[in-house]
């Protein structure tokens, strides 16, 4: 009896630690290429974004998957981190020299911001449910990104001047700076972010997300998205958990944004980066690595984002749409139609019937 | 005084009263039915009594604190857990752990102690384990805590939803219709199962039936509803000699 026990409690530990081990392998084996200059360019340049990608994966199947609610708003999250990091490494730019830490103390803060706005959003928010939740959080998702377009930040000797309608309402002296220009964004942010420090970040945010998941809170988010009357019934207070899950999920957000800052020149809150367009691309990574499943998305923002590319590379660029969406149908049927399942769970019996069995435990 | 008081409750959806006038007291440790025909208004009791609705008559007491109009979770937190005549089990979870959600509130240790695994996780943790365990084992379920609980049969589910409910750590235990869906020898074993649960825990328990046999076998009181109102009320076999109850709910 013990022994089972024993050995259950590590099957989760395993899952996880495999998780971790397959990032690590993908930074080893990058770093190989890397290192005997296999990689294009254009790969190279793909690095950072893959580890952002990743993470708002991990981070909106946590709302997704593990709370089991709809969000669309979730690169409005990532906008706010993105905006809070460059704004402070710009600042920070001539004082705080060495860049793994400024990007560091940029992405506690980036979080932080992007986190408590979850928090304030969620409040109102996270009593409705499904179609609801989608719109509005859709809806909080373009408020921001259009907020952001509009704000002025500069400063001068006197300290800092905020403005909502031009540079010139700034009201700075000649040797002021404009920090934040409204839809022209902010230009100028250090280049901090590196591959190894995305693949940090990576790693950190599989370690909030999993322990979370497997801990008291996690199992009283998940039964929350399970049976919500039956959670209340033993006394889960619905309202915390939900916004701690919501929130977190935004920090998480919020930390890619400050990586994804970090490694342009110019930032600006365009649809493309933190519009719908970008929270739709998040959640179909997700969908398509499998709702709930951490690893998965993972996987699934690496595939989907490499994809292109590999199309692009293989003279394919014509075809590249239709086989893009022709794998995410196959993908998706392979995870939840129910006669795949079905084949599937044949398959792996067969296998495992073919395989020794372990002796000892059963 | 009685665990649990009932005062003058009642319940109105509209124009429908769904329940009226009741008034039921439970002492501790008693096996007490509520039974009557379906649409009876018996589990719109069970949700009066853990807050689900809010009465728009009458007072609850349990245990001499007044909790009319208290939340859901206020109101497991004061002592009452219940089960569903729908089974509401959380399913994407595996049995051991929809008994670790009903021990939630009374063991913790705070998210950051979870995230960082710090000590107090681990010997939280592992308590939890071994008082869920030990649940598991008085329903038989020991066997099956990994298991998903959605594919557990029927009849364990129904276990299930009361190890788990009893995990909270109740002074009064809400059955409704345990047995339904069951064949007559899982009812028997369950009636069995909760006797044991009674004496084991020491625990007062409401059960609804709309199977009158099956009730009169294990209650010692019972009140018989119908249309939201009580029929009749008192000791089980005084009741079951009821004229009107022989007359409207035994029928012929
Ligand atoms: N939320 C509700 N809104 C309207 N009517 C309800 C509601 N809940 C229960 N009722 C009505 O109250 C009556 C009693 O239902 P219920 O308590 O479920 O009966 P039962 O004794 O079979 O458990 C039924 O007529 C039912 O339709
Ligand atoms: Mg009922």
């Amino acid at each position: 009896m013990k022994l089972r026990n024993k050995f259950k409690f590590d099957k989760r530990a395993r899952q996880s630690l495999i998780t971790y081990a397959m990032v690590i392998i993908a930074f080893v084996v990058v770093q190989i290429l890397l290192a005997t200059g296999s990689m294009t360019s254009l790969m190279k340049g793909l690095l950072v974004p893959l580890c952002v990608y990743a993470i708002l994966a991990v981070s909106l199947n946590l709302t997704v998957g593990i709370l089991g609610e709809l969000s669309l708003g979730h690169a409005g999250f990532m906008c706010i981190g993105a905006f809070t990091g460059a704004f402070f490494s710009k600042c920070v730019q001539d004082v705080i020299t060495i860049g793994w830490l400024r990007i560091s103390i940029a992405i506690i803060l980036g979080s932080a911001m992007a986190g408590l706005f979850g928090f304030l959003i969620g409040m109102p928010v996270l009593r409705l449910k499904g179609d609801y939740l989608a719109i509005v959080t859709l809806g909080f998702g373009e408020i921001i990104k259009t907020v952001v377009n509009v704000v002025y930040i500069g400063r001068d000797e006197n300290g800092f001047h905020f403005s909502i309608k031009s540079n010139m309402d700034l009201n700075m002296t000649e040797n002021g700076k404009t920090i934040v220009k409204g839809a022209q964004g902010i230009t100028g942010t250090p280049k901090d972010a590196t591959f190894t420090i995305g693949i940090i970040l990576l790693l950190v945010t599989l370690f909030i997300v999993l322990n979370l998941i497997n801990s008291r809170d996690g199992r009283a988010i998940m039964a929350i998205r399970d049976n919500r009357i039956a959670a209340e019934s033993v006394g889960i207070n619905i309202t915390k958990y939900k916004l701690m899950a919501f929130s977190i999920s935004a920090a998480l957000a919020g930390s890619a944004g400050v990586l994804y800052a970090h490694n342009l020149n110019t930032l600006t809150a365009s649809t493309n980066n933190f519009g719908y367009n970008m929270s739709i691309n998040i959640l179909v990574f997700v969908v398509l690595g499998g709702i709930g499943n951490i690893r998965g998305s993972i996987i699934g923002a690496v595939i989907l984002t490499l994809l292109p590319e590999l199309l692009r590379s293989f003279n394919l660029d014509n075809l590249r749409m239709l086989i893009y969406a022709i794998i995410l149908i196959v993908v998706m049927l392979f995870n939840s139609a129910p006669s795949f399942i079905q084949f599937r769970e044949k398959v792996t019996a067969v296998v495992k019937s073919k395989l020794p069995k372990k002796g000892g435990v059963n | 005084m009685a665990l649990l008081e009932v005062k003058s409750l009642g319940i109105s959806f509209g124009g429908l009263r769904a329940v009226d006038n009741l008034n039921v007291s439970i002492e501790q440790g008693k096996l007490y039915g509520l039974i009557g025909p379906n649409g009876a208004g018996k589990t719109t009791i069970f949700n009066l009594l853990t807050g689900v609705y809010k009465p728009s008559d009458g007072f609850i007491t349990l245990d001499g604190v007044d909790i009319t109009g208290k939340s859901t979770i206020e109101i497991n937190k004061a002592g009452i857990a219940r089960t569903f005549q729908n089974i509401r089990l959380f399913k994407g979870m595996s049995v051991i752990d929809n008994v670790k959600i009903g021990l939630h509130n009374g063991n913790g240790y705070s998210t950051i102690e979870g995230i960082l695994r710090l000590p107090r996780y681990h010997k939280v943790e592992k308590e939890m384990q071994e008082k869920a365990l030990e649940l598991l084992k008085v329903f038989d379920l020991d066997s099956e805590a990994e298991t998903l609980a959605s594919n557990l049969p029927y009849g364990k589910q129904r276990k299930l939803e009361i190890a788990r409910a009893l995990a909270t750590n109740p002074k009064l235990l809400l059955l409704d219709e345990p047995a339904a869906g069951m064949n007559p020898q899982e009812t028997l074993a369950l009636m069995e199962t909760i006797q044991f649960v009674r004496k084991h825990f020491n625990m007062t328990i409401l059960l609804i039936e709309h199977d009158m046999k099956l009730v009169s076998g294990i209650c010692e009181e019972l009140t018989v509803l119908n249309f939201g109102q009580v029929l009749a009320q008192g000791e089980t076999s005084e009741v079951l000699n009821n004229p009107d109850v022989i007359k409207a709910y035994l029928g012929e």
